[in-house]
């Protein structure tokens, strides 16, 4: 069997996505407590502290502006951090993975779960964001429902695309090269903290090829109750990266696990 | 008797390396076969290969029937695998690592529930059905370990030197439970460095090195088919000495090994007759077992 060959998944993946669910409720107060803290306190210390010396930002406060970026970025951390360090422990240090291919699961199944898995909590990290924003009356819309889907695509954006640097990594330093050259950049670029017509015009275009940029793109109108120009678009390149990081993932741990 | 697992002109290679080298294996069901060899003799992977795991570079091999890898899937619905390292998932319980595991075999929380007294029973762990993974054993682990690859009921068992790492008493357990799952019909096919391991659990062995099968038989056929039945180990300095000198004449072959020579004999009265003459030697007289067999096969050279 090639490495190359199209991914086959089956239902089995649904038991490897309850153990992990089953590992997470032992350990869901202190899980949800970070999931929160974190991006809330970033919201509104920037969006008050920084917003006070602002004029309004595209026609809103800069905390209402800053709310749809925090619900894009503690997605992405959410399903990065799982499917780096939590994936990474699960393949290599318990080997876990190890003991699910004993039985009639095949990698195929693993790495669709894991995907899913980081993006489930990624998706509980979006919603705990939003929940705040709601409660704070920053979104009046009932457009801003669509940001739970919205957050799932992104979980499962950043999860494949964390799980290529998983299959990679040769230990857990690895994945500082990833936070450092693509994390933080993403978070800094994509619009999240500013407009991404701030940016000199050959960042725009770099920010533009982005996927965070295109979540940011159809976040934030969402949560002001406007359509969102060129959703297609957007939507199309979220799934392209999701798809096509899936299958790059799958292949190097094809690869990385055939012993 | 129709074999469980066949394997035909397995083979697999690891860059230059050939790990499986046309290995042909038939075990039969019901059967304890034991695979030996050195370490990186390719035990582990034909293990992985016969699960289908592993895709051979050349070769076939079937497993209750299925081909593998193309079947494996559903072959191994029926496969339970003790592996070399323990995986237990150290977040769960005892018991959760069952019921999480049994799922993976597409069994009903109710059906695995119901299973796991009696898997608990069997490893000795019912008074352990809630504790922590990381607070057992290395005894209790392996016993998990295990219990975990019956969750399924299978019918054959691969079992990856089960006992390595384990204290004696640890090790007659696992024993006795390997015995019984042989007296219940399941085929059992076990990888270990321990010769005694083998000698009283398989009614077959294999010996490997070097990615192929050099013999193969019960334990009492290896023993009188490849080496005189009778040893005599002399010890003390002057004993590599004394063997250029003597031990040619009263055995049949001997071998030097630091400070000790293993003399291979049909008859040892003449030789312990000369070793009581001697001054200054120990020595052991016993009969060949298993690990002469082995040794002889394999070499006394490390294996690293």
């Amino acid at each position: 069997m090639n490495h190359y060959r199209f991914p086959q998944p089956s239902l089995r993946f649904i038991p490897i996505w309850r153990r992990n669910w089953l590992v997470w409720r032992k350990v869901a107060a202190t899980s949800v407590i970070g999931h929160l803290a974190d991006p809330v306190i970033y919201m509104l210390g920037l969006g008050y502290g920084l917003g006070s010396l602002l004029p309004e930002m595209n026609g809103m406060s800069y905390l209402t502006f800053l709310a749809a970026g925090t619900v894009c970025y503690s997605t992405m951390n959410s399903a990065t951090f799982e499917a780096l360090y939590s994936g990474f422990a699960r393949m290599h240090e318990q080997r876990t993975w190890d003991a699910i291919m004993n039985t009639p699961v095949t990698l195929d199944d693993i790495v669709l779960s894991e995907m899913l898995w980081a993006a489930t909590k990624s998706l509980m990290a979006g919603l705990a964001v939003l929940l705040v924003i709601w409660l704070m009356g920053l979104s009046h819309s009932w457009l801003s429902l669509w940001m739970i889907p919205l957050a799932l695509l992104v979980g499962l954006t950043f999860a494949a695309l964390g799980l290529i640097m998983t299959a990679l990594a040769p230990s857990y330093d690895f994945f500082m090269y990833y936070f450092t050259l693509v994390v933080t950049p993403m978070m800094l670029l994509c619009g999240v903290f500013f407009p991404v017509t701030q940016l000199p015009e050959s960042l725009q275009l770099f920010a533009a090829i982005l996927p965070l940029t295109h979540a940011v793109d159809l976040a934030r109108p969402l949560m002001n109750g406007v359509v969102p120009a060129e959703t297609g678009f957007h939507l199309l390149a979220l799934c392209a990266y999701a798809g096509l990081g899936f299958y790059v993932a799958l292949v190097l741990f094809r690869r990385r696990l055939a012993r | 008797m129709s074999s469980i697992i066949r394997a035909r002109k397995l083979q697999k290679s690891y860059g230059i390396f050939r790990v499986v080298d046309g290995l042909d294996l038939d075990i039969r069901r019901g059967e304890c076969f034991g695979l030996l060899g050195p370490n990186g003799a390719g035990k582990t992977t034909t293990l992985r290969l016969l699960l289908g795991l592993t895709e051979p570079d050349g070769g076939s091999a079937e497993l209750l029937d299925l081909p593998v890898p193309q079947a494996a899937r559903e072959a191994r619905i029926r496969v339970g695998v003790v592996p070399q390292m323990d995986n237990l998932d150290p977040d769960f319980t005892v018991a959760e690592n069952l019921l999480v595991y049994g799922r993976y075999f597409g069994l009903s929380d109710t059906e695995i529930n119901a299973r796991i007294p009696d898997l608990l029973d069997f490893a000795s762990l019912t008074n352990k059905r809630d504790a922590r993974v990381p607070t057992l054993s290395g005894g209790m682990k392996r016993r998990l370990t295990l219990a975990r690859a019956l969750v399924n009921d299978p019918d054959v068992i691969f079992l990856d030197e089960p006992t390595t790492g384990l204290d004696p008493q640890a090790r007659h357990l696992i024993w006795q439970r390997l015995r019984e799952l042989t007296r219940q019909g399941k085929t059992l096919l076990l990888t270990t460095h321990f010769m005694d391991e083998a000698e009283r659990l398989c009614h077959r062995l294999a010996v490997m090195d070097n990615g192929r099968l050099i013999a193969q038989g019960s334990p009492q056929d290896l023993i009188s088919g490849h080496i005189e039945p009778q040893v005599v180990e002399v010890f003390g300095e002057p004993a590599a000495e004394w063997a250029h000198r003597h031990a040619g004449h009263f055995s049949e072959r001997f071998e030097i090994s630091g400070e000790t020579v293993f003399c291979y004999v049909r008859d040892a009265q003449p030789l312990l007759a000369e070793l009581a003459r001697e001054e200054g030697l120990r020595y052991l007289h016993r009969p060949a077992n298993l690990e002469d067999v082995f040794l002889k096969l394999t070499g006394r050279e490390m294996r690293e």
